[in-house]
């Protein structure tokens, strides 16, 4: 069976994303990839809470100075809902409707973009409000690289979901393409649970000092 | 080469049992939705109010994330499903790697 074969609804499998060997060498190869990932953010979140406020001088900022609730909120209540809304594209691609599988998609990245502006403003704010920079002591460059580090995976999350959209638009779905749009959405959801120990780890831990 | 799951003999009984299989599975991701949301509103709660001190606030919003990416490992990224023995394992190890590097660096790093 092709993977590029036309299917309905009836013939659709039940496990698309795994119904094909390149599927389940897809699927398998991604979370070894996460599970590495897993690796790379602990060792920045554990930098982090090694250099957290360690500051060269009295005048610089530090972690309660800078964090404020109504944003922290704000950014966290947009990743999660952009994970649900990445949920209900995987659930119509179940049950092979493409354009709802889009449309859901579509809404995924919007979420996700609204994400990253607020990240972006957040970190202007400290730079010219607070003088809080990559460079300015050692707690800024252990923030920096680890929160941007998250904010650089949203991005390359958005351009590949992007790109998958575009590129499939006119293919409709097939079981060459359903593993690759499960993996990104897998990708997804990934960032939004990095995202859930950034907000208490960074944010929360931070405001409490 | 054959690598397809076979459905049944009858595609429609078939398609009508993974419908409600796949609406089944949606109802309890938009519970854990509900309650991923619902212990991130309290996480932020707990820290806006006064009245907690420090050494309370920290294990109890530490263990609502981890709560929460529970609900988002097993539900939104399936692993409650069948078939997820070896990604489990890819997951665990990390996160046990991760955690030894976490635990290193808070003990033995001081500047």
């Amino acid at each position: 069976m092709a993977a590029e074969q036309k299917y309905t609804e009836a013939t659709w499998p039940s496990s698309p994303e795994r119904a094909t060997l390149e599927g389940k060498n897809k699927f398998l190869g991604f979370w070894l990839f996460l599970g590495g990932e897993t690796v790379l953010f602990a060792s920045l979140f554990a930098t982090y809470l090694a250099l957290k406020d360690k500051v060269p001088s009295a005048d610089h900022a530090l972690a309660k100075d800078l964090f404020e609730i109504p944003l922290t909120f704000m950014a966290t209540m947009l990743l999660l809902t952009s994970s649900l809304t990445s949920v209900y594209a995987m659930y119509h691609m179940k049950n092979f409707d493409f354009k709802r599988m889009q449309a859901w998609l579509l809404v995924t990245v919007l979420l996700g973009a609204a994400f990253l502006g607020l990240e972006i403003y957040e970190f202007n704010h400290y730079v010219h409000e607070f003088k809080h920079t990559f460079t300015s002591s050692a707690f800024g460059s252990a923030f920096y690289t680890l929160v941007g580090f998250h904010g650089a995976h949203v991005a390359v999350g958005l351009g590949w979901i992007l790109t998958l959209m575009i590129r499939n638009a006119k293919r409709g779905l097939t079981l060459y393409n359903a593993p690759k749009f499960y993996v990104a959405s897998l990708y997804w959801h990934f960032i939004d649970v990095v995202w859930v120990f950034i907000f208490t780890v960074v944010y929360l831990m931070g405001m409490v000092g | 080469m054959e690598n397809t799951q076979s459905n049944s003999a009858n595609p429609r009984m078939d398609l009508n049992f993974r419908r409600k299989k796949n609406a089944e599975d949606m109802k309890f991701q938009v519970i854990a939705f509900a309650l991923t949301i619902f212990l991130t509103l309290v996480a932020f709660v707990a820290v806006g109010y006064d009245g907690f001190s420090h050494w309370f606030i920290v294990p109890f919003i530490l263990l609502l994330a981890v709560v929460q990416v529970g609900f988002q490992l097993y539900y939104f990224m399936h692993m409650s499903h069948k078939g997820h023995e070896a990604v489990a394992f890819f997951l665990y190890s990390g996160s046990l790697v991760g955690a030894i590097t976490i635990l290193t660096f808070v003990t033995i790093v001081w500047l």
